[in-house]
């Protein structure tokens, strides 16, 4: 950086600074969320009802299509071939027999692949969704074992992979850093998350923990993991001149839509992104390389392309979650009262990405203390892009951070549920921010009453049953509520008095359509079936990311402001004859299919009315969400409290989960259906991070040795226990509908739940995860 | 000789190296069906034989001549979808419904094999002619079928309630 720059820097980081200040020193009423949401009142509607989901008719009947289940005329298929060194030059490339085979239309390498800009990275800037953001095939370069190195296109899926084995490649191979030694050798720089450096100290908490006369300090590892969709990742792409369509598995369609327009030098709307189910995403539907190959083959081809990678190809391309290594050390008074509070450690990413992963980030806002020292190294090697996966930073941090928690209360030999009540925090522990919404203690004392956590015994390996040694462990479960810049929404009211409500927004299984559904046509006054929800389509409206938990905030928030757009309008179009005449927006509801003065329901007149005074079809509004300060002015997240039974085999150290609990104060639950799935599918994904979980890495080669489902080992039927879930329900008075996203809650906590059920099971303290058998024999 | 397909006939592939899967999906555009590893670890591509549960995704194509294939679009009946099916809806038994139509025709075949006396590792009484529905026979015999989303506590209670006490 030049001294220009930095002075730009510390320029903009000034005028951050002024403007975080102001955010923060706002009246609640100038912040979005100041005035609470009136849907937050209506306590008996279709708001908080248990409605099955709406696309569950199509999803049954196998008739809700994915994004590799779209045929076009003339498509091909494609297959890719990928590098198996992890540094250095492409050295003999031989196409000829691949080319020559049977349906072969293309072979695609770095010497005749269009000229294309790498991908924007993701977070580098609003719409940015690229995964890495290297060349790719622009020259003979290699960074990762596993990157692509050739396309094949050919009239069938089995014409192209057979071609593509006739590839012949040589390397000359480069030294490559594929070891965490060998990272950490290179020296270590600090995270960088959301322009924000991974580093926060209040106090001297090392000298606190040196001081403090009862203190757990302790190292625990996490190893990299895959989200593993069942869906792989798939593309059906196709070009109208300079228009690009691509039909994808996508969580994310509007910066997908501007990030490949970047890489192809076109303007954003000349590329379509339509995504209307995706089969399951935690972080890894983005754009990854697979996408631009696609559509670079189309291109070159002159055909329509299906490239739908393989199992092997997902783990090739798609990064995942990063190993990472954390001390936590926690320095506390004989009462249990924390003075310090230390979390740092190191995790390993690559110079193409932009994700390390924030471990600390649960650390932020869990207890109070009088010291905190948090920070996250990142070391670099060269191999595939980590990315975001399902609670990026506190699936991982809270292992740790409520492991060691578990061990100070076993050390102050004090109960670990009140160890946590008694540091729970009055205020932002870091920001000094009140709370929006924290009942985290109802949280914890609605759940041991309903696990039975009065009956745990304390002593560790006390409880046998026959072969099977008996433990219960408990965890917090935190995750931020965001919510992202960016979110708009469109509303069309037609003539019958039906709303559609359009935004650029996913369905994953979160169940987003149904709740969405439910929640507009309460705020409307309609019945569910006079309402219709688009979404998963970059041509509507909104920059709305599904991630981070966000996209319910996000979403609410922009109908809040289409609706609101919309009630001026009907107002307007209502006139002096209307029942409704001289009221302003705030004075009216949505009710009974149409407008009413709130309190008195019978100054209404109905849409069909309004609109057929006016002589209008329909009446359509699109508005943008204002600027997400809300989670500047307030500390805003969800919580949770995890119970877990665990049984260890005496004899060979299995480990069973036959009881587990969330009990969750994470705002108030729109359907509680969909929400319980939501919270399960979470806490399901825990269990494994907790008992099987990790992408076993070569340190030899830099490549992923168990690139399969069946070598790496997720949750199945066997595995999963009936898991119970609660939830306080209690509305955030300042996010849309009250309500939080629960997607990333429920694999928080999860870990340390088992890990210290396992404890209590067997005395022994694992702190490397997997809990696999072999560490506890 | 053909392959029956939800009833119609449908000739094999020319291709030997064609799977069922691939048959169904891109030759037939029966998508339901899905592909979520293609190597037989995951049961997302679970179809029907004979009412017998096979991977669709390791059979080749061209054995199934003169055998009748069963594929989640061939499950409703005349009137309306399979108690099954329905009881997914109810229990919430999916999340992105990639792994759904596998978890369901994987549950059929099942329900077959405990009504012929096929015995799991759970199993205990290996001599009986049916084996008793539980939800631990339930849980063994569905692992093969992977779901990512986790909605395992919805399908099993979704299986339950169509199987348990159901006369086999
Ligand atoms: S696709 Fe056949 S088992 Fe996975
Ligand atoms: S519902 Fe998504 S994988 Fe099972």
């Amino acid at each position: 950086m030049s001294i220009l720059d930095n002075a730009k820097a510390a320029a903009q980081g000034a005028a951050q600074a002024v403007m975080k200040k102001a955010v923060e020193l706002a009246p609640d009423a100038w912040v979005p969320g100041g005035k609470p949401d009136p849907l937050i009142r209506s306590k008996h509607g279709l708001i908080g009802a248990p409605i099955s989901r709406i696309d569950g008719p199509l999803k049954v009947q196998g008739r809700a299509k994915f994004a590799a289940e779209f045929p076009l005329d003339g498509m091909v298929y494609a297959a890719v071939a990928f590098s198996t060194v992890p540094k250095g030059r492409i050295a003999t490339l031989d196409t000829g027999a691949a080319e020559a085979a049977a349906g072969v239309v293309l072979v695609m390498t770095h010497r005749n692949a269009p000229r294309m800009n790498n991908m924007p990275l993701f977070m580098t800037a609003e719409k940015a969704a690229g995964g890495d953001n290297l060349p790719i095939l622009q020259d003979d370069r290699i960074h990762w074992n596993g990157q692509p190195i050739a396309v094949v296109l050919a009239e069938s899926q089995e014409q192209a992979d057979h071609a593509k084995s006739l590839i012949g490649v040589t390397y000359a191979q480069e030294p490559a850093v594929t070891t965490l030694a060998g990272a950490r050798a290179q020296g270590a720089d600090i995270g960088m998350f959301q322009g924000q450096p991974l580093k926060t100290t209040v106090g001297d908490a090392e000298a606190a923990l040196a001081a403090a006369p009862v203190a757990i300090d302790a190292t625990y590892t996490t190893p990299r993991h895959n989200h593993n969709a069942i869906e792989p990742h798939a593309a059906t792409i196709a070009w109208h001149g300079d228009e690009l369509i691509v039909q994808d598995a996508a969580q994310a369609v509007s910066h997908m839509a501007w990030s490949l327009a970047s890489v192809f030098g076109l303007d954003e709307r000349q590329v379509r992104v339509t995504s209307p189910y995706v089969g399951g995403g935690f972080g890894a539907k983005t754009l990854w390389q697979h996408q631009v190959l696609g559509a670079a083959a189309a291109r070159l081809a002159g055909r329509p392309v299906r490239i739908a990678l393989s199992r092997e190809g997902v783990f090739r391309i798609v990064g995942g979650r990063t190993l990472t290594e954390q001390r936590v050390a926690i320095g506390a008074e004989a009462d249990g009262r924390f003075t310090s509070i230390i979390h740092t450690g190191t995790i390993v990413m690559t110079r193409h990405n932009a994700m390390p992963e924030p471990f600390i980030l649960p650390t932020r806002g869990a207890y109070a203390a009088d010291s905190f020292k948090l920070e996250v190294e990142a070391v670099y090697m060269d191999m595939l892009a980590n990315t975001f996966m399902r609670a990026p930073g506190e699936a991982v941090g809270t292992f740790a951070l409520e492991c060691a928690v578990d061990e100070l209360a076993a050390r102050l030999g004090m109960d670990p549920i009140e160890l946590r009540i008694r540091n729970e925090p009055a205020k932002d522990p870091i920001e000094g921010l009140p709370f929006s919404s924290r009942h985290i203690v109802e949280a914890w004392r609605a759940g041991a009453a309903r696990f039975g956590w009065a009956r745990r015994n304390p002593a560790p390996g006390a409880v046998r049953d026959g072969a099977w040694r008996v433990g219960m462990g408990c965890a917090t479960a935190t995750y931020p509520y965001y919510r992202m810049p960016g979110g708009a929404a469109r509303m069309k009211l037609t003539k019958d008095g039906s709303v559609r409500v359009e935004v650029a927004a996913h369905e994953m299984g979160m169940g987003t359509a149904t709740a969405q559904t439910q929640v507009a046509a309460e705020r409307l006054g309609l019945s569910m079936a006079q309402v219709s929800f688009g979404y998963g389509d970059s041509i509507m409206p909104g920059v709305v990311l599904a991630g981070g938990s966000q996209q319910t905030a996000s979403i609410g928030a922009s109908v809040m402001a289409a609706h609101h757009a919309l009630t001026v309008e009907l107002l307007k179009l209502a006139g002096n004859d209307s029942p409704l005449a001289g009221l302003g927006a705030d004075e009216v509801e949505g009710l009974d299919g149409g407008l009413a003065k709130r309190g008195e329901p019978d100054r209404h007149e109905s849409y069909v009315s309004i609109l057929a005074r006016a002589r209008r079809d329909a009446l359509v509004v699109e508005a943008a969400a204002p600027p997400p300060l809300e989670t500047q002015h307030w500390s805003m997240h969800s919580h949770g409290a995890m119970f877990c039974e665990a049984r260890v085999n005496a004899m060979t150290g299995e480990t069973r989960i036959s009881r587990f609990l969330g009990s969750f104060d994470c705002g108030r639950i729109l359907n509680p259906k969909t929400a319980a799935s939501q919270f399960r599918g979470g806490i399901i994904m825990g269990l494994g991070l907790a008992l099987m979980e990790e992408t076993q890495f070569d340190e030899r080669k830099g490549r992923v040795m168990n690139p399969s489902l069946a070598e790496y080992h997720i949750p199945v039927h066997m595995d999963v226990p009936e898991i119970d879930v609660i939830w306080t329900d209690i509305p955030d008075p300042h996010a849309p509908m009250g309500a939080h996203g629960i997607g990333e809650i429920g694999i928080t906590g999860t870990g340390a739940a088992v890990a210290n059920a396992v404890f209590n099971a067997t005395g022994k303290r694992v702190r490397d995860l997997p809990l696999t058998l072999d560490k506890l024999m | 000789m053909a392959i029956r397909i939800n009833g119609t006939e449908t000739r094999a592939p020319a291709d030997p190296r064609v799977s069922l899967l691939d048959l169904l999906r891109e030759t037939l555009h029966l998508t339901g069906t899905k592909k979520g590893c293609n190597q037989g670890a995951c049961g997302a591509c679970t179809v029907l034989a004979d009412g017998e549960r096979i991977l669709s995704c390791l059979a080749l194509a061209v054995q199934f001549e003169g055998r009748s294939i069963t594929t989640i679009e061939g499950l409703a009946g005349q009137d309306g979808m399979h108690p099954l099916q329905l009881a997914f809806i109810e229990h919430d038994g999916f999340q992105c419904g990639y792994c759904t139509p596998g978890q369901i025709c994987s549950a059929v075949g099942m329900a077959a094999e405990l009504a012929r006396g096929a015995p799991s590792a759970v199993t205990t009484d290996l001599g009986a002619a049916t084996v008793r529905f539980t939800g631990e026979e339930a849980r063994e015999r569905m692992s093969g079928n992977l779901c990512r989303c986790g909605a395992h506590n919805g399908i099993i209670a979704a299986i339950t309630q169509t199987y348990a006490g159901a006369a086999l």
